[in-house]
C-alpha cells in the first residue's frame, strides 16, 4: 500500500515521503526478461526464459528496485527503494513477501502527492570476475499511483 | 686471490658495458627512454579524451563496495556527457576539497528539464548513504563532482599502486630499477 506523509527531517525543507510495500517473486535467470506484474496491490516479477545468467565470469548480481517518476520540480526522479546482492551460487529464485523499502522514499519537494505515475522497475548490475560491468533492466514495470492526500496518522 | 678476481670481474663487467657505450649510444638510449615516457603519456591522454574522464583508470582504495570490489581492484571509467547519470551506476567522485576519489553506487537522482542533476550515493557495503561523507552543508553530488562511471574492472592488479603509496621505498626501488633497465638495455 502507499501513503504520503508530510514533514520529515530531510535536507531542511519539507519533502514528501512515500511508503511502498511489495512482494518480489523473480527468477533471475536470463537477463532481459523480467516481467513485473501488479496483482491486487501485490507486485511480483516473473521471468520467462530459463537460461542461466550466472556463467563462469559472473561473480555477483547487484539487484535494485527503483521508482522512477516526474514532478513539477524535476523532470526525472529515480529512487532506489530496495537492493540485494546475489552471489553466484545463491538461489536465483527470489520469493520475497511483504517487503518494506530499505531506503526512505523521499521526494525532492512535494511531488509524490497525487502523483499517478510512479514506475517501479527491477534492475541489476552484473559484476563479473573481470570485465565489463553492465546494467540490465528487467523489461516489465508497474505503475504505482500515490493518493491525493497525506496520511494523518503516524502509524508507520 | 682467484675468488677476489672473480668478484672484481663480475662487478666490472657491468660497468664495462656502460663504459663501452660511447656518447652517441648514450644519447640514443636517453632518447629512447624519452620516447617511451612520451608514448605512455600520449596513451594516457588519449584515454582521457576517448573516455571523457580525467582519470580513466582508478584503483579501489577501500572495502566499501565489497563484495563487488576489493582494495586493489582496477576500475575503467567513462564520463561521457551523452551518458546520463542514473541510479544503480557505480560512480567515482571527489568531494570538494578532498583528493581521494570515492567509488560508490548512485542511490537517488533528481534531474531537471535542462539536464541539471543532483544525486545521492551509497557504498554497497555501507549501512548508510554518503550524506555524512559530503562536505558540511552539502546534501547532494553534482556532475562536476564525478570523475567517471565504472564500466569495467580487473581484480587485484591495482595493489601495486597501493603498495607504492604505502611504502615509498618500494616506489623508489621500482622506479630506479625501471630507469636502470631502460638505460642499460641495448636494442
Amino acid at each position: 500500500f502507499r501513503k504520503n506523509v508530510e514533514d520529515f527531517t530531510g535536507p531542511r525543507e519539507r519533502s514528501d515521503l512515500g511508503f511502498v510495500t511489495f512482494d518480489i517473486t523473480a527468477d533471475i535467470l536470463n537477463g532481459k526478461n523480467a516481467r513485473l506484474f501488479k496483482y491486487n496491490m501485490v507486485f511480483f516479477l516473473t521471468l520467462i526464459h530459463l537460461q542461466s545468467i550466472f556463467d563462469w565470469n559472473v561473480k555477483q548480481l547487484f539487484l535494485y528496485l527503483s521508482a522512477e517518476y516526474s514532478t513539477k520540480n524535476n523532470a526525472l526522479n529515480q529512487v532506489v527503494l530496495w537492493d540485494k546482492i546475489m552471489l553466484r551460487g545463491d538461489n536465483p529464485r527470489l520469493s520475497l513477501k511483504d517487503m518494506k523499502s530499505k531506503y526512505f522514499f523521499f521526494d525532492d519537494g512535494n511531488g509524490l502527492k497525487g502523483n499517478r505515475n510512479i514506475t517501479l522497475t527491477l534492475s541489476w548490475n552484473v559484476v563479473p570476475n573481470a570485465g565489463i560491468l553492465p546494467l540490465v533492466t528487467g523489461s516489465g514495470h508497474v505503475s504505482v499511483p500515490f493518493p491525493d492526500t497525506y496520511e494523518t496518522t503516524k502509524s508507520y | 686471490a682467484g675468488r677476489e678476481e672473480a668478484a672484481a670481474m663480475l662487478s666490472l663487467d657491468f660497468l664495462d658495458d656502460v663504459r663501452r657505450m660511447n656518447k652517441r649510444q648514450l644519447y640514443y638510449q636517453v632518447l629512447n627512454f624519452g620516447m617511451i615516457v612520451s608514448s605512455a603519456l600520449m596513451i594516457w591522454k588519449g584515454l582521457m579524451v576517448v573516455t571523457g574522464s580525467e582519470s580513466p583508470i582508478v584503483v579501489v582504495l577501500s572495502g566499501s563496495m565489497e563484495p563487488a570490489f576489493h582494495r586493489g581492484d582496477l576500475l575503467f571509467l567513462t564520463n561521457r556527457i551523452e551518458d546520463p547519470i542514473r541510479v544503480g551506476e557505480i560512480v567515482v567522485f571527489r568531494i570538494e576539497g578532498r583528493e581521494i576519489p570515492i567509488v560508490h553506487r548512485v542511490l537517488k537522482i533528481h534531474e531537471k528539464q535542462n539536464g541539471d542533476i543532483k544525486f545521492l550515493t551509497k557504498g554497497d557495503n555501507n549501512a548508510v548513504d554518503d550524506r555524512g561523507l559530503y562536505k558540511r552543508g552539502q546534501h547532494w553530488l553534482e556532475k562536476k563532482d564525478v570523475v567517471g562511471r565504472a564500466r569495467g574492472f580487473v581484480p587485484y592488479i591495482g595493489i601495486v599502486t597501493i603498495l607504492m603509496n604505502d611504502y615509498p621505498k618500494f616506489k623508489y626501488a621500482v622506479l630506479f630499477l625501471l630507469g636502470l633497465f631502460v638505460l642499460v638495455h641495448r636494442e
